[in-house]
């Protein structure tokens, strides 16, 4: 059976019916994974009990028992964010070894609806990057084109999920990680509001803007996904309490009257022609269903990367101080403890991890934090306002997710501000804590284009509606490598 | 603005990080680059502007300070990870030098 295009829901239909089990369905994700995996790098480790977890699915579902809303669909799981007696090591050699003491909140979650843990897919290295090539366990390669990246830092499960080795994986989104791997692949990415996901058992990185999103072939299964992950957690003090969390049985298609805004910031030269025609015949799509466009402006837009690239440091920096060889990890021994810690970060960290721990230290130390970190939270603020602002005139705002399609392996590794501007659409989503989602919606030169939809916080709802209904007149969404 | 050799050696020792000498020269012209970029926000007047502290726009979480205990497994788990330890207890060197014992 080729599972390589199966949605969560086809695949929920054929467990329902009884026409597969979830123990063959697994088989023949194995299969593909072996067939495949060796290749493009994408997931790092396989769990080994993958056919018993399917099996006792199959079980309870024997015995007449709720299996849970996931119950026998495999999921592939981003290597940050912690499962129990999984190596789970952010792809970084300083985590190396480093086992998971228990199950992160999502986890858990996913446990609890009968979701099949795969294995742990591959990721820049502390997620720092946007190409999935900093990676401590080598670089992981597109499905599209095996000569390109995957988009970063979450390209493992980017790559897994376009690859047919799993139909979902979790990936996490600090400033486009879910949404610009998704955009690459030609897939759908999720970054959640700020607080709707707890981020309890995530490997941290900058804790103010992470997330931890699903990349699914569908919006309607990004939805599902979601409705299991999200909610208040009490392990997570920044988590909120959700109106409603049942939206994936929600989404409808009627978007009449829906506000469209466009960006002019984000419709600059500079992007790709073909990508900016792509989105524009997006656009004439929603139009044709009834939605209103208006142009719009995001004036601190050309702010953005510049403030994400003093916070995100600093609150990496930070993060990153409990990586000191001692509880858990890499471990290379000195003279002293403070030789200890240097010689075991020194070695254990990446160069870019080296970078933006040094930017960090160097942004908050005395003397430079006014001029640095208190005027990006300034700015930050600024960028806030613009949003709130522009989604009182609009319900969605519209934008390339990327500027450029998938690029070839090794084009921007010298280069660090080349690889951050790659993020340029999508970190003002992190610095202004709202939702954003990238559906695919055209090709070029054999290459997936994607959109991003941003909405109102807490509003992945006008996201969902908006997506789905465009999956319900295109078919970018249907495609696959090969 | 360019970073001194000196600037790097001094952020590398916040940031316990050991670097090598022959590093130091790519360290200082990368680190430089970000630094100049980041320096368009000077251009920007943010006289009266607040500073986005909190991302959740929640504040004060407050819970009962209660002993919760641990599940037995996380427990052994989480020492296990500990990369030099004596029974149960994470094992380190000495904080402070130079003492006479």
């Amino acid at each position: 059976m080729d599972v390589s295009t199966l949605t969560i829901k086809d695949i929920k239909k054929l467990l329902e019916s009884g026409e597969i089990t979830a123990e063959s369905l697994a088989g023949f994700y194995l299969e593909r994974i072996k067939a495949q995996n060796t290749d493009l790098n994408a997931f790092i480790e396989i769990a080994d009990d993958v056919i018993a977890q399917a099996k006792a699915i199959d079980v309870k579902r024997a015995a007449g028992e709720d299996v849970g809303v996931l119950g026998g669909v495999p999921i592939g799981i981003k290597n940050n964010i912690l499962v129990q007696g999984w190596e789970v090591t952010s792809s970084a050699q300083i985590l190396e070894g480093h086992i998971g003491a228990y199950d992160a909140t999502v986890i858990q979650r996913l446990k609890d609806a009968g979701a099949i843990l795969v294995g742990r897919t591959n990721m820049d290295d502390a997620a720092m990057g946007s190409s999935t090539e900093t990676s401590h366990y080598g670089p992981t390669k597109n499905p599209w084109d095996k000569t390109k990246v995957p988009g970063g830092s979450s390209g493992g499960s980017a790559a897994a999920v376009a690859a047919g080795l799993v139909p979902v994986a979790l990936g996490s989104d600090t400033g486009g990680s879910v949404r610009q791997p998704a955009s690459l692949c030609g897939l759908t990415g999720l970054k959640p509001t700020y607080g709707r996901v707890s981020r309890y058992g995530l490997i941290a990185m900058a804790s103010s803007f992470d997330q931890i999103g699903p990349i699914a072939h569908t919006v309607e299964d990004a939805a599902l996904v979601l409705s299991v992950i999200e909610g208040k957690d009490p392990k997570d003090g920044t988590s909120v309490e959700l109106p409603n969390t049942t939206i994936a049985e929600l989404v409808d298609t009627d978007i009449k009257g829906m506000k469209i805004g466009l960006p002019k910031e984000y419709f600059i030269d500079g992007i790709d022609p073909e990508i900016k025609k792509s989105v524009m015949e997006a656009v004439e799509e929603f139009k044709k269903a009834g939605a209103e466009i208006h142009e719009i402006s995001l004036p601190h837009a050309e702010y953005a990367l510049a403030a994400y690239y003093i916070i995100m440091p600093a609150e990496a920096s930070s993060n990153l101080g409990r990586m000191d060889g001692l509880r858990f990890g890499y471990h290379s021994g000195g003279e002293n403890l403070l030789e200890t810690y240097s010689r075991t970060r020194g070695e254990g960290f990446g160069p870019e991890v080296q970078r933006r721990i040094m930017l960090g230290s160097y942004t908050l130390s005395a003397g430079y934090y006014d001029a640095y970190y208190r005027k990006a939270l300034q700015v930050r603020t600024l960028i806030k306002q613009d949003f709130d602002e522009a989604l009182k005139a609009v319900d969605v705002i519209l934008t390339p997710t990327s500027p450029t399609v998938a690029w070839s392996l090794g084009e921007k590794m010298d280069d660090p501000l080349a690889m951050y501007l790659a993020d340029i659409f999508t970190i003002s989503a992190n610095l202004a804590t709202v939702p954003a989602m990238s559906i695919p919606c055209g090709f070029t030169k054999d290459l997936p284009i994607g959109l991003q939809l941003i909405g109102r916080p807490f509003g992945e709802y006008d996201l969902f509606k908006m997506g789905a209904y465009y999956q319900s007149v295109t078919d970018w969404h249907e495609k696959s490598p090969e | 603005m360019a970073l001194s050799k000196e600037e790097v050696l001094h952020i590398a020792r916040l940031s316990r990080l050991r670097i090598e000498e022959e590093d130091i020269a790519e360290y200082q012209e990368k680190l430089s680059t970000i630094l100049d970029y980041v320096a368009k926000l000077q251009t920007l007047d943010t006289t009266g502007v607040a500073e986005l502290q909190h991302a959740a726009e929640i504040s004060n979480v407050f819970r009962a300070d209660e002993v919760e205990g641990c599940d037995e497994d996380v427990r052994t788990r989480s020492i296990e990870n500990f990369s030099n330890r004596e029974g149960d207890l994470l094992k380190v060197q000495a904080v402070f030098e130079n003492r006479t014992e």
